[in-house]
């Protein structure tokens, strides 16, 4: 008798979907690039430089920590590069490069690494970056450039190359050498919030309006959304969810005391709310698995953006809103566990067919 | 309704609802009358409703569905585990040097847990001793030296009245029989018509709907064996007093639904369902909440709520079977995969040797490949070729290097909990919460938290995860280490 040949043997399923954590982040990647180009336009190299700079600078943490760990590089899985699009996303665009570099380095340090890499961090590792950049540098990311100044394309704006450790100069005069008519420094909800003024519907449909990198065309964010969700990258509930929640709250104070606040619309389109909902709100890692706690983890940050926004110091609540979502993920996951096939709502046995 | 108008119907709701009506126009009328749409709407609105949530959409790579069943030569040898069923062995009746008959019992049930065995082919039994199987342990096997110009007619047996037979006669004939469920479980089939007497059982439920991507053999059983299934129906229908049949059949085997209708008794109580094609359709409570609407709870019995549950298969051999009074010598396997040159359905006798079986179906070079039993998503790998294909193997599956390789390069990454398993599982568990607590060998856990002992290991979560994670293989460890330690416990 033939000597019996060597066989592979593996346990079933012996057939997988076509699908990898790698496929989902490129596609995520994919998404974020029409928002990048869309900015690199309204701002000009500035943008550029400071995208490049911070998902470098991730990129270049990810690695130092898998080098420090002794592990194999996770640069490949995309996840680092889509935390470093993320923040150059979520800044502004006059932030100067090295204050961009220490974010986007805490965000992966403090976000990501130190919880033990994709899949095990508690926040979604690109604001903690945010947050920590808003508590150490509050000026220069509050300081916020109009979009389409001329000459954007030929000259970076005077704060990008500040020198690490520097104060970054007042580009206030700056921009008064260049600034259209009608254009404000100011983002509109600082605009509501101080001085009660609304920034009109077409403005942020078309960018118009004064905010961070990737935050001004609600247009763009929500069809870079659609394609991922339609493809199903993204979990559509989250930000519908968010949206949901927000708009509804808005609109509830809004009928109350119509003078005081806002319409849902402008609730909705003003600041980091769209670009949270769609692409931070979702990551995969920080959010809830369940289908009952996904709403709810929406809802909470719906919420609790709009109180942030009406009764915080600050004039937006998005992030902090994501990152509370983040923490009380695994609680709502642990109190939504899924019902098992069978078992009835409240406890009664099945009934016999008709 | 006449038969073409069912026909008719059929292949409307094959055709996947409106949206595709367009595209393969399934019927050749050129306006569509009020009632008509109507009726179409209602059907593809209950299509909608009613399919178990959540499952898998696999590739189906069902080619082999278009050819009839081919016979398989004798192999030389042939090979008979003892044990081949769920329960306890069977005891041999024959001695080493005895003669045997086609369809000759060999082997008698030990107790009632345990099913006879029969010779496949004339022969002399050249051993009885300890042969590998596939599932990896040595069993007492009997080993038959078959007669050149053995031929394949079976004259062993004699003929009974079914028409005339008791409840309690049928279950002692499937018995004789030696029929187990055919497909894959090989739990013993006058067991499963043998429910405990305070449960009545009121409807049978005949499972066609083949889930398993590649596995055509219920598929062909049903359109070559279709009066033999039906009188099987019937049987086992008196056997458990069952008052209605409902066999449903996956929507990519409308041709099957078409021939079981031509075939239908007059008197409505046997009716087929075309169930949508999801992976798995074919687990038992999955296909319950399909064609009846029932769930059964977790840790119940179907039997409980007067149902039973058989497959086709299983079904088309009492049919075929019982009325002569034959034992199970010969099973349709399918034989299929990118590795083999002529892919196809084969009356395959039991214990032919897997060797025999891929080089006749045309495996020439077998090394180094994955060889599965049974489908792709629940079957079994084999380790040798010189296992025998026993009552329970439905499928030779054989992958070709190219897929081995890239099996072999899956590495798993951390969880990303993007939530995919949730939306697979059939059962509504939490594979990532699980596999979390696998991880971290909290086995305790899972069972008493997280609902473990309710996974029936369909391999869902595992398919879909894009991070590679062996969930259900996870699961099965911990279901075997917790089934373990509840075994100290009861012993201590």
């Amino acid at each position: 008798m033939a000597p019996t040949p060597l066989t592979e043997l593996r346990t079933a399923p012996h057939v997988r979907r076509d699908i990898s954590v790698e496929r989902i982040m490129r596609n995520v990647v994919l998404a974020l690039l029409p928002l990048l180009a869309f900015s690199f336009w309204q701002y000009g190299l500035s943008v550029l430089a400071l995208t490049v700079v911070v998902t470098g600078t991730c990129l270049a943490t990810e690695r130092f920590f898998n080098w420090m760990s002794g592990s194999a590089s996770t640069l490949p899985d995309w996840s680092a590069t889509i935390t470093g699009l993320l923040l150059a996303l979520v800044l502004p665009p006059s932030f100067p490069l090295w204050m961009g570099a220490v974010a986007a380095f805490v965000s992966i340090a403090l976000g990501k690494a130190l919880f033990g890499g994709l899949g095990h961090n508690v926040f979604n590792p690109a604001l903690v970056g945010r947050a920590f950049v808003q508590a150490a540098f509050p000026v220069s990311i509050t300081t916020f450039v109009p979009a389409y100044l001329p000459g954007r394309f030929s000259g970076f704006i005077p704060s990008t190359f500040t020198l690490p450790l520097m104060t970054p100069p007042d580009i206030s005069g700056w921009v008064k050498t260049r600034l259209l008519d009608g254009m404000s420094q100011a983002t509109p909800l600082a605009r509501w919030k101080f001085d009660n003024q609304l920034t009109g519907l077409e403005d942020f449909l078309s960018g118009a309006a004064t905010a961070s990198v990737g935050e001004t065309s609600a247009l763009l964010i929500l069809t870079c959304g659609l394609y991922l969700a339609a493809r199903r990258f993204m979990d559509w509930r989250i930000p519908v969810a968010v949206l949901g929640s927000t708009a509804l709250v808005a609109w509830a104070f809004n009928l109350a005391v119509p003078d005081r606040y806002p319409t849902p619309e402008f609730v909705l389109l003003s600041g980091g709310l769209m670009l949270g909902a769609v692409f931070m709100a979702t990551d995969m890692a920080t959010s809830p698995v369940t289908p009952l706690g996904v709403w709810i983890y929406g809802a909470v940050i719906g919420v609790v953006t709009v109180m942030i926004r009406y009764f915080g110091g600050l004039t937006e609540g998005v992030m902090y809103a994501i990152l509370l979502g983040n923490a009380l993920a695994p609680l709502i996951d642990q109190w939504t566990q899924p019902r098992v096939f069978g078992a009835r709502r409240r406890g009664r046995a099945g009934e016999k067919p008709s | 309704m006449g038969n073409m108008e069912r026909d008719e119907m059929a292949t409307r709701r094959a055709s996947g609802g409106w949206l595709s009506l367009p595209f393969s126009l399934p019927f050749r009328r050129k306006t569509l009358a009020p009632a008509d749409a109507l009726n179409l709407l209602k059907q593809v609105s209950l299509r909608r409703t009613k399919s178990f949530a959540h499952g898998v959409h696999p590739e189906g790579n069902k080619s082999t569905a278009g050819t009839p069943i081919r016979r398989l030569p004798f192999a030389p040898r042939m090979t008979l585990p003892i044990l081949q069923h769920i329960g306890k062995p069977a005891v041999p009746t024959v001695q080493v040097g005895q003669e045997v008959v086609r369809g000759q019992l060999i082997a008698r049930a030990d107790g009632f847990m345990s099913v006879p065995l029969h010779a496949p082919a004339d022969g002399v039994v050249e051993a009885i001793e300890p042969r590998p199987t596939a599932q990896g342990t040595w069993v007492d096997s009997i080993v038959i030296r078959v007669y050149e110009g053995s031929v394949q007619e079976l004259c062993w047996g004699s003929p009974r009245d079914m028409d005339a037979q008791t409840p309690e006669e049928i279950v002692q004939a499937v018995w004789d029989a030696g029929l187990v469920g055919l497909g894959g479980a090989a739990f013993p089939s006058h067991v499963k018509l043998s429910p405990p007497k305070d449960q009545p059982i009121h409807t049978l439920v005949v499972n066609g709907c083949e889930c398993e991507p590649y596995l055509t053999c219920d598929h062909r059983m049903m359109l070559e064996l279709t009066d033999d299934l039906l009188a099987g129906i019937g049987y086992a229908m008196r056997a458990v007093g069952a008052t209605r049949a409902v066999i449903g059949v996956e929507d990519n085997k409308l041709d099957a639904v078409a021939a079981i209708r031509h075939a239908l008794p007059a008197d409505g109580s046997i009716s087929v369902e075309a169930v949508p094609t999801k992976y798995p359709q074919g687990a038992e409570k999955m296909l319950i909440h399909s064609v009846l609407g029932l769930d059964v709870p977790p840790g119940r019995r179907a039997s409980e709520f007067g149902v039973v549950v058989n497959n086709v298969g299983t079904l088309a051999m009492m049919g075929r079977l019982l009325p002569q009074g034959h034992g199970l010598s010969e099973r349709v396997v399918t034989v299929t995969g990118p590795g083999i040159a002529r892919p196809g359905d084969y009356w395959v006798p039991i214990g032919t040797p897997m060797r025999h079986v891929l080089a006749w179906a045309g495996a020439p070079d077998v090394t180094e490949r994955e060889i599965i039993l049974g489908g792709p998503m629940m079957g079994q790998a084999v380790a040798s070729l010189d296992v025998p294909v026993t009552k329970g193997v439905s499928g030779i599956l054989v992958f070709d290097g190219r897929h081995v390789q890239a099996e072999e390069n899956r590495t798993a990454k951390p969880c990303i909990k993007c939530g995919e398993c949730l939306k697979a599982c059939p059962m509504g568990l939490n594979p990532s919460m699980l596999g979390m607590l696998a991880g971290k060998a909290d086995y305790e856990t899972m069972g008493a938290e997280y609902h473990l002992g309710d996974c029936f290991e369909c391999g869902c979560c595992t398919f879909v995860c894009p991070s590679n994670i062996p969930l259900v293989q996870q699961f099965r460890v911990a279901k075997a280490v917790l089934r373990k330690r509840a075994g100290a416990r009861a012993m201590a």
